[in-house]
């Protein structure tokens, strides 16, 4: 089973490999030689999460590659009388459950990831310059945080979505914004362990511009932190854009969506429950999987962080 | 001290009403077309454009605004055409009886199966509990709602009722089995946070110097826990509580939803899928203020419990 399974980890690979070219930085203070790498992938929340999340992305990206040739209907053609019990049926509309299921997964992952990447820099970039300035700077990156935290995530989403509409760039940027400050606030407190140490200093006394600092010296230090917060906020992206499909407010019909889909059928569920079991497995499998590798990075990077890294959403 | 964090609670809240606020402004080009649409006639575009005051500049709608929130007023649907606190009242209640009911069951569920687990280190309840809670923390609410209402109302098992059904003018609570699923839910979606961050602080407060000295006194491990070791936790413990509650207010959104609960969420998907955007208003502020006012408890409470912290607001 592990060596099948084990086929779709490759395109989890690029994530964690910028982690074991900063083992330098990581093996600071630790008389062990072993790499991060290799420290993550000891822990068998690792492997678990790898498979787990491996095993999503491929069926979400081969998954539109297969779908009418494989199945024999396209994601949103009629394939017979609604919610018909069949090998998975079809569903509310009679449309073939498995072929929207294996169209409905990228979206998702493609929106998430987006979120993440667009969250994690900002409140990187903001977080550093909070610790690295301080001053006015810093309570203002901060304060302007306290605000944004006080309207939860979802919330402030669907305030955005009433104005601006149910479009994918909304989603991928309103998402972004709400985990900024929650990134920026565990950004700040490393990088102000960071910013006291002496190269540092010598940094500055050599006049090296500010953003070099920052880049040279700063990033490589806190990727421990930066790691955890990509797998976490993963987490919460894909939860919050499977949670606003699931809401009708995310992607619209007729897309092909896990959330949407969930939506649609959940009518039905004791009578053909396919149309919903199958989306909420695999939105169930994926987040546990980007949990527990972002348990396992955190595990990893351990003495640094101290492994209960989600104390908030 | 406690004065301090009042005052910054205020000022959140008000920085909040901006950002709330702002909003409005975003909607691209007439916000009265868009509440209206494309086949709206000038003279209904008029007249909601004269309801909403949108013929005032924009500050003095904001105070306006802001000044009906002061005294209550939430302000008038673009919907329905009434008042937003009729169309909530019953809705508030709903939604706070089934926080209340979510939070006093999980707060002392998370403390107690934390504390267990940090007791038990290293050992199979210690793993297994935390594994669960790993994977239980990681999935979105409508994920674990479902799956609840599989398991136990439609699938496998037909025991509670999967949607909500109230009639107009009956209460929630004259249907106690109806309540149980979402309840349920939310309990199920705050608890892992609860036992995690409880096992992290109980594990530090157990390699303590004092806790120790008091084992070592032959202080019964009971009252080490009961004496010693549980007041350190409860400064950062209520912290995550307070975060978690705050969360609930958010999570009543989708939980609401799934099971047709006539609360705020629900009427917040509702309004949103309308684009009654004075509602969305209206709805953002109740929730950011209820999060705002648990923090604020929590802080309280974090201050009290420290005596360090305690003593200097004296001082």
């Amino acid at each position: 089973m592990s060596a099948q399974n084990h086929q779709p980890v490759t395109p989890e690979t690029p994530v964690t490999q910028p982690a074991a070219s900063f083992e330098p930085a990581e093996s600071r203070g630790d008389a062990r030689p072993v790499s991060f790498f290799r420290r993550f992938l000891s822990q068998p929340e690792a492997k678990f999460g790898l498979v787990l999340t491996g095993l999503v992305l491929l069926v979400a990206i081969a998954g539109p590659f297969v779908v009418p040739a494989w199945t024999g209907y396209g994601p949103t053609s009629y394939a017979g009388k609604p919610f018909q019990y069949d090998i998975f049926g079809t569903d509310n509309l009679g449309r073939d459950v498995l072929s929207r299921f294996l169209e409905g997964g990228w979206r998702l992952l493609l929106y998430s990831a987006l979120a993440t990447v667009l969250g994690v820099g900002l409140g990187t970039v903001l977080g550093m310059l909070a610790a690295f300035r301080g001053g006015w700077m810093d309570s203002a990156i901060m304060r302007t945080g306290d605000v944004l935290l006080a309207i939860p995530q979802l919330v402030f989403a669907m305030l955005a979505i009433t104005v601006l509409g149910p479009q994918g760039w909304v989603l991928v940027v309103v998402i972004g914004i709400t985990h900024a400050p929650r990134v920026a606030r565990v950004i700040r407190s490393a990088t102000s362990g960071v910013v006291a140490e002496d190269y540092v200093l010598a940094s500055q006394m050599y006049a090296v511009p500010q953003w070099k600092i920052l880049g040279r010296d700063v990033v490589p230090n806190i990727m421990g932190p930066l790691m955890v917060e990509m797998g976490l906020r993963m987490t919460y992206s894909i939860g919050a854009v499977a949670s606003l499909s699931f809401l009708g407010l995310g992607m619209q019909p007729p897309t092909a969506d896990w959330g949407l889909m969930i939506n649609e059928n959940r009518i039905a569920l004791s009578l053909q429950p396919w149309g919903v079991i199958l989306p909420v497995i695999a939105i169930a499998i994926l987040t546990v999987g980007t949990n527990l590798i972002a348990d396992a990075v955190s595990g990893a990077s351990a003495g640094r962080t101290t492994g209960s890294a989600r104390k908030d959403k | 001290m406690i004065l301090k964090r009042l005052g910054i609670s205020v000022f959140v809240l008000l920085a909040v009403s901006v950002v709330v606020f702002v909003f409005t402004l975003l909607l691209p080009g007439d916000p009265a077309q868009a509440i209206l649409g494309q086949q709206a006639t000038p003279e209904r575009l008029a007249a909601l454009r004269e309801q909403l005051n949108l013929n005032d500049p924009w500050y003095e709608r904001y105070f306006t605004w802001l000044g009906g929130l002061l005294v209550g007023d939430l302000g008038t649907s673009a919907a329905t055409g009434g008042s937003v606190n009729e169309l909530l009242g019953q809705k508030v209640s709903a939604s706070v009886l089934l926080m209340i009911i979510a939070a006093v069951i999980s707060i002392p569920v998370g403390i107690l199966l934390g504390t267990w687990s940090a007791m038990r280190r290293g050992r199979t309840t210690d793993h297994t509990l935390t594994g669960i809670s790993l994977v239980l923390a990681a999935l979105p609410e409508f994920v674990i709602g479902i799956a609840l209402t599989t398991l136990l109302s439609t699938t496998v098992f037909q025991l509670l009722p999967s949607v909500t059904m109230a009639a107009p003018g009956t209460r929630v609570w004259d249907y106690p089995l109806q309540l149980v699923l979402p309840t349920l839910t939310l309990v199920l979606v705050v608890v892992p946070y609860m036992i995690r961050m409880t096992r992290t602080t109980m594990l530090d407060v157990l390699d303590s110097g004092y806790v120790e000295m008091a084992r070592l006194k032959g202080v019964p491990e009971r009252q080490v826990i009961m004496k010693h070791a549980l007041p350190h936790a409860i400064g950062p413990v209520a912290q995550v509580v307070a975060m978690q509650l705050a969360w609930l207010a958010g999570g009543i959104v989708v939980v609401e939803f799934l099971f047709r609960y006539p609360g705020l969420g629900q009427a917040m998907v509702d309004a949103v899928q309308i684009r009654d955007v004075q509602v969305v208003q209206a709805l953002s502020m109740i929730i950011a203020a209820f999060y705002v006012v648990v923090n604020l408890i929590a802080d309280v409470i974090g201050i009290l419990a420290n005596p360090k912290l305690r003593t200097e607001s004296s001082k």
